[in-house]
């Protein structure tokens, strides 16, 4: 789907809406988001399902490939999402020269934790 | 002589130090601070996950640091953010679809928003708790 099929032709032609990427902005984080419901409520359920046990069956949970996969998804999806609302709020609220630093620091912030938790996912699944 | 914005300034929005709150405010308000607090826990969920890529001796660690008083604080607050944001989220999604924009259906979605998110809150607690207790 591309962000022009998101808009009218009327609305293009007399210049309404968006000028930049607030249609796709606007669009990813919705997609985002309905991702995260199963996601995250997967990973609360698991996590309370795993409440007080040990490192060994907590691990034995991680590896399971299911598991894997879904923790991989969910950073994906969750820092996706975080950066996009993060850069929605940094606009609203900074409008000195820390704009930009604060936007190219978060997006970066984003992407490291999300290749970090993502590593740590394919280490335990493959690790010895 | 055409008003020019000197003369008449453009409206601004709702000062906020003035504003009485309303659940349709607060709720918009808690639904960005709600998601600024996931943000650092997507952190704490990144670094434990690292613990647990790191072996038994540093997940024991940052489990330790989970179970102080400060640590069962913050999840705590994890937990009823993350309700708060997921129903508030589901508002959203509703909202987008073009549902429950009546000023009865946004009052009605934004109690249920509020009760919801308290209620899960305490059963996930509850349930781990139970279940915490079983393993030990």
């Amino acid at each position: 789907m591309t962000r022009t099929q998101m808009r009218s032709a009327l609305g293009k032609a007399v210049g309404l809406g968006s000028a930049r990427d607030g249609v796709e902005n606007w669009l990813l984080e919705r997609v985002s988001a309905v991702a995260l419901i199963p996601l995250t409520l997967w990973f609360t359920v698991s996590t309370v399902m795993h409440a007080g046990d040990d490192y060994a069956t907590v691990m034995a949970w991680l590896r399971r490939p299911v598991t894997t996969t879904l923790m991989a998804l969910l950073l994906m999806a969750l820092f996706h999402h975080t950066a996009l609302g993060l850069q929605v709020i940094i606009e609203d609220y900074v409008h000195s020269r820390m704009k930009v630093l604060l936007l190219v620091g978060m997006r970066l912030g984003c992407l490291a934790m999300a290749v970090t938790g993502l590593v740590a996912t394919l280490k335990i699944a493959f690790g010895a | 002589m055409p008003s020019t914005p000197t003369d008449r300034p453009r409206p601004l929005s709702p000062n906020i130090q003035i504003y009485r709150p309303q659940l349709t405010s607060v709720l918009s308000i808690a639904n960005r601070m709600t998601g600024v607090a996931l943000a650092a826990y997507a952190v704490a969920l990144v670094a434990w996950l690292v613990s647990a890529a790191a072996g038994p001796a540093a997940y024991t660690t940052v489990q330790s640091l989970i179970g102080s008083w400060l640590g069962r604080l913050l999840l705590l607050g994890c937990t009823f953010c993350f309700f708060l944001h997921l129903c508030g989220g589901i508002r959203h999604l509703a909202w987008d679809a073009g549902y429950g924009f009546s000023l009865r259906a946004i009052y009605a979605s934004g109690w249920t928003a509020v009760a919801m998110s308290m209620t899960l809150t305490a059963l996930t607690w509850v349930v781990g708790i139970v279940l915490a207790g079983h393993g030990q």
